[in-house]
């Protein structure tokens, strides 16, 4: 526990780069100006399947302004080193422009580059491609697929078969695409040997060691920078293959490239959250108490790399059931590889618990909050330990008096209001608190104001601002006096800014850094003779408002700018690290309760969510006025999840249907009514030190299942599938 | 982008002469820029006509509207002689698109406007009315927002516009100019059913220019409104919508005016339900009767089925909501 006062950490910020990002001035990947650059454009695959047979690149060359047409034929052979650090799957990955093989729809076959844009873009318009196309297999539906992993408590066979209440049902989720507003975008310039790339990424480490990995050149000889992500969702945590292709353009013109993937692109090469096809058996008792559950669930992979996803945790540790079964599989398709996308397992598997709980409640005539309390476990049934922290009972009780749950007639289509049947609905969000080994540098400058620096990213949540509150109060100084700094990997090494992992642990390392920087400084002004604080005990001495001084005694003290003038320092610096342990005796999980309230117009199948409440149970909240921004979008993601989004493929021929945003839905501004986040003030210091349990992912958990509930409650129509759609309903 | 002229005209008859050179006109520009983008059109030569004198609304004579071509989409919303009579084209309007697609985009060219099936905007699929002869992509398959109505073997797209399913029931009229002159055309003859020539969709000739859309005198009162059925509350192009203006006197509806959206290749005028409702009471009953006719003919593909029974929901909805619950 910091002795220092929390003033930044906890008050309503509002973002340090906000203004930046509002008047257009932060730097997105492709807005930096890099002299000589020239532009390159991907020419993507028109089959999903097949060998390429012939190029001519004769017409494109023709175009004024263009400077070369890269293909397999005239690209130079890469290294593609194993790469075990920027989150490659098991696999092969695809290697860019090294044979004639097609291996999913809209894989990358050529590269035109230009000296703008737009002749690039006309000029690869104009590269022909021939192909030997063969029949790609994409369809995930009925194909028994590959197991995975298994797991198994109990017995739940045995189980199943003893229980007094069963449900046997099957799932299907449609494939989503992460759809961030910023296109993946990357600019790439060669000096010598040395590679510098300005990426969006929400991991500038992985880029550099992939970057490092495909040229086979030393990662020290990478550099990646990348200040301002336009949102991510997950699909920045791979480095892709368009990467590669403007360090390749860039070497092979001489000058340095800029290479941005059209909208229609983002469907291609980048991710999506996976396809599912999910069978959940549930047995209960008549009391509601759940004996058994059987998962099996399926999700779709490509056929050169396995996909893994965190799609088994729920069903071992959400609710105190004895016997569980698990056995997950994966289809191998004619496809580009999934990527994790905003609570990646999490969401996909709790739809399906949470709307067989809600169906086992409406079976036994149980409320479904008090069913899901008559299931709290008191430890981790899969690990057997203890949870650092669970608040999950809470969550709902406060939900429940804040949404108004008791006033609900539990009778299913019981509500009307003109034309639209009213209906609620609940459910149980969770997702696991991740941490990594996370460093961080300060320095303090004789003017009295510090920059601390990580090589973390912000793809929205906040981290500048986030990281400059916990920075400000563990050094004493305003929160205008700190400036953080994120995004190259010239900064101390930070992980990934996914799983919900960033917050805790370079939060943590920010605050061990600024703890050391401030005791030395401390240190300074006990051991030197002419400070009022000379002798003091460190540990008596704080810092408030840029001045040291003894805790109870706040006359006595002096300034850090009177520190460092009279001993001469232009200013301190110091090196600090947060490395969780390998192991923690603890389950470490953050929990949410989920109440929507949707109206169904019956008639026209239309659903429309008219509020949500959400209470987090995420332990201490830094920024909460980032939180907010973070469960509204998790939210409005959860939204979408149920009742829009769906990445539609064309099984004939692999192509991706709807790549557009007119095609492929979001809600849009008039969705978004009523969204209300409430947080139990929490503090978790058995998680990591700054008490914090992760909350961007979090956020989109049961979401999709409390709406799907809700349509349920309003309309007596169960729905398995996601999206919910007009014909679903009519 | 494919590369092209580009000139801006400021008279009829400079612009006539442009796009009988084999110009293509452009205004807002809304539908025609995306396409070019996508390289699904490749025009050559473009004339801006956006100031070209067409930005009016104007009685005539005979109790009507004419909607000059280059009024903006959120222009003729907001016309109070516009939502006085003729409510429907309002709301039709304001049901389109975004806001900022609706300051740009003109009348003319939203009943220009193209297609959205995902096959056709897409150059590396197969579609006849892009590419005559490649065959239909859609048929066979993604098909959930295609046409029930209207359809060929050759192509199933819809026409996306919401406001000309206002102008089909209102039985508006297309004026033209051209190097021959004016012209006049009924709304039912300008937007083409794809039949064996998908590719042509209007019964327009080079160089001609839509100048209005005229609206015919109606008698007054008249009750009407536009329902528009989608996925998301806005910006999103319809499933199903309907179009319904009515006439009531001495208890009896007199005149009936209903169109279909999103389940036609061209807007659907609905003549059918019209005659069941001429020259009766107003009641439930009714409307649900009414509607009942309103998918005739109708050949649903695999992912579309669903708008038979839609679209006769929508059109009984809209019936209910601009005739009463009487």
């Amino acid at each position: 526990m910091s002795p220092q006062p929390q003033k930044a950490v906890g008050s309503p910020l509002s973002r340090v780069d906000g203004r930046l990002k509002v008047t257009g001035k932060a730097a997105y990947a492709v807005d930096h100006d890099i002299p000589g650059a020239v532009h390159a454009v991907v020419v993507d695959s028109s089959i999903a399947l097949g060998r390429i047979t012939g190029i001519d690149t004769s017409a494109a060359e023709a175009c004024p302004g263009v400077l070369k047409v890269i293909t397999h034929r005239n690209a130079p052979r890469l290294v593609y080193r194993d790469n075990p650090v920027s989150n490659n799957p098991r696999g092969r990955r695809l290697r860019v422009f090294q044979d004639d093989q097609v291996l999913f729809f809209g894989q990358p076959v050529a590269a035109v580059v230009a000296t703008t844009l737009e002749a690039a873009q006309h000029a690869a318009s104009l590269v022909e491609v021939s192909y030997e196309a063969r029949q790609p297999t994409t369809d995930l539906a009925g194909r028994p697929g590959n197991p995975l992993l298994n797991y198994a408590r109990g017995d739940a066979e045995a189980a199943l078969a003893s229980a007094e209440v069963r449900l046997d049902r099957e799932f299907h989720l449609a494939r989503n695409h992460h759809n961030p507003i910023e296109p993946h975008a990357t600019i790439a310039r060669w000096d010598g040997d040395k590679l510098t790339l300005w990426d969006k990424t929400q991991y500038v480490i992985g880029t550099q060691n992939e970057a490092a990995a495909v040229f086979g050149i030393p990662v020290e000889n990478v550099r990646v920078i990348s200040p301002f992500v336009g949102g991510a969702f997950g699909t920045g945590l791979r480095t892709w293959p368009h990467v590669a292709i403007a360090a390749l353009a860039a070497r092979e013109v001489g000058r340095p490239v800029k290479l941005a993937l059209s909208r229609r692109q983002m469907y291609f090469t980048v991710g999506y959250r996976p396809r599912y096809e999910y069978k959940l058996r549930l047995g209960a008792d008549r009391q509601g108490r759940v004996t058994a559950m059987a998962h099996e669930p399926t999700y779709e992979t490509s056929n050169h790399e396995t996909f893994w996803e965190a799609t088994l945790f729920l069903g071992q540790m959400l609710y105190n059931v004895p016997n569980v079964s698990q056995t997950l599989r994966t289809v191998s398709l004619d496809v580009n590889t999934p990527l994790w996308m905003r609570g990646p397992g999490f969401s996909s598997t709790s739809f399906c618990i949470e709307v067989a709980m809600d169906e086992l409640a409406h079976e036994l005539g149980i409320d479904p909050v008090e069913l899901r309390l008559r299931n709290e476990p008191t430890r981790d049934l899969s690990t057997g330990q203890p949870f650092s922290t669970r608040r999950l009972r809470e969550c709902f009780r406060v939900g429940a008096r804040e949404f108004g749950w008791d006033r609900r007639n539990p009778k299913p289509r019981s509500t009307r209001d003109g034309d639209w049947l009213i209906g609620t609905g609940v459910a149980t969000g969770c997702y696991d608190t991740n941490r990594a080994r996370a460093e961080a540098h300060a320095r303090l400058d004789a003017n009295g104001t510090a920059v601390v620096q990580s090589a973390a990213s912000d793809a929205g949540p906040g981290t500048y601002t986030s990281m400059t509150q916990v920075a400000a109060d563990a050094l004493g100084l305003a929160v205008r006096e700190v400036e953080f700094r994120l995004g190259d990997t010239l900064m101390p090494p930070a992980p990934p800014q996914g799983a919900s992992q960033l917050m805790a642990s370079v939060g943590s390392a920010v605050q061990d850094t600024c703890d050391k920087l401030r005791q030395q400084a401390i240190s300074l002004a006990v051991g030197d003779r002419r400070s009022p604080l000379h002798g003091v005990n460190p540990d008596d001495v704080v810092v408030i408002g840029g001045r040291l001084q003894v805790k109870d005694q706040p006359a006595r003290g002096e300034t850090y700018r009177q520190l460092l003038a009279r001993n001469n320092l232009t200013h301190l610096e110091a090196n600090g690290l947060y490395n969780p342990e390998a192991e923690s005796p603890y389950s470490m999980y953050a929990y949410s309760a989920v109440f929507a309230e949707v109206g169904v117009d019956v008639n026209l199948g239309l659903v429309r969510v008219r509020r949500m409440l959400s209470v987090y149970d995420a332990g201490r909240i830094i920024s909460p006025k980032l939180a907010d921004s973070q469960a509204v979008g998790g939210m409005v993601g959860g939204i979408g999840m149920a009742l829009l989004e769906h990445t539609v493929t064309d099984h004939r021929d692999g192509r991706i249907v709807n790549a557009n945003l007119a095609d492929y839905l979001v809600p849009v501004n008039a969705d978004i009514r009523d969204l209300r986040a409430i947080y139990l003030d929490g503090d978790d210091r058995k998680a990591d030190p700054i008490g914090v349990k992760g909350l961007g992912e979090l956020v989109k958990v049961g979401v999709a299942p409390a709406i799907a509930n809700a349509v349920f409650h309003a309309t007596g129509r169960r729905v398995h599938e996601l999206p919910i759609t007009a014909e679903a309903l009519l | 982008m494919y590369p092209f002229s580009y000139t801006r005209v400021s008279d009829l008859r400079t612009a006539v002469q442009a796009g009988s050179d084999g110009g293509r006109y452009i205004a807002g520009g809304t539908t025609l820029v995306d396409l070019m983008r996508e390289t699904v059109e490749r025009p050559g030569k473009l004339v801006d006509i956006s100031a070209l004198p067409l930005r009016e609304v104007t009685a005539t004579k005979g109790g009507g509207l004419r909607i000059g071509a280059l009024m903006r989409m959120a222009e003729v919303a907001a016309h109070p002689t516009v939502r006085a009579l003729y409510a429907v084209i309002s709301q039709a309007l304001e049901l389109s698109a975004s806001a900022q697609l609706r300051n740009m985009a003109t009348i003319g060219g939203n009943i220009m406007q193209r297609t959205r099936c995902t096959y056709f905007r897409d150059v590396t699929a197969s579609c006849n009315r892009r590419e005559p002869g490649t065959g239909c992509a859609a048929r066979e398959g993604f098909n959930r927002t295609h046409a029930i109505l209207g359809t060929s073997e050759q192509c199933v797209a819809t026409h996306p516009s919401d406001v000309a399913v206002a102008f089909a029931a209102l039985e508006a009229t297309v004026h033209l100019l051209g190097p021959a002159g004016e012209r006049t055309v009924a709304f039912s003859d300008f937007l083409l059913r794809p039949d064996n020539t998908p590719q042509r969709e209007q019964s327009i000739r080079q160089g001609e220019l839509i100048t209005a859309v005229e609206v015919p005198a109606q008698p007054r009162p008249l009750r009407s409104g536009y329902v528009k059925v989608r996925d998301r509350q806005s910006y999103e192009f319809a499933l199903t919508s309907a179009a319904v203006a009515l006439h009531v006197r001495g208890g009896v509806i007199q005149v009936a005016k209903v169109a279909a959206g999103g389940v036609g290749t061209v807007p659907w005028k609905l003549s059918a339900v019209e005659q069941r409702l001429i020259g009766q009471r107003p009641s439930e009953a009714l409307w649900t009767q009414a509607a009942e006719v309103a998918a005739d003919g109708a050949q649903p593909l695999a992912h579309n089925n669903f708008k038979v029974e839609l679209l006769k929901r929508t059109v009984e909805r809209q019936l209910r909501v601009v005739g009463g619950t009487r």
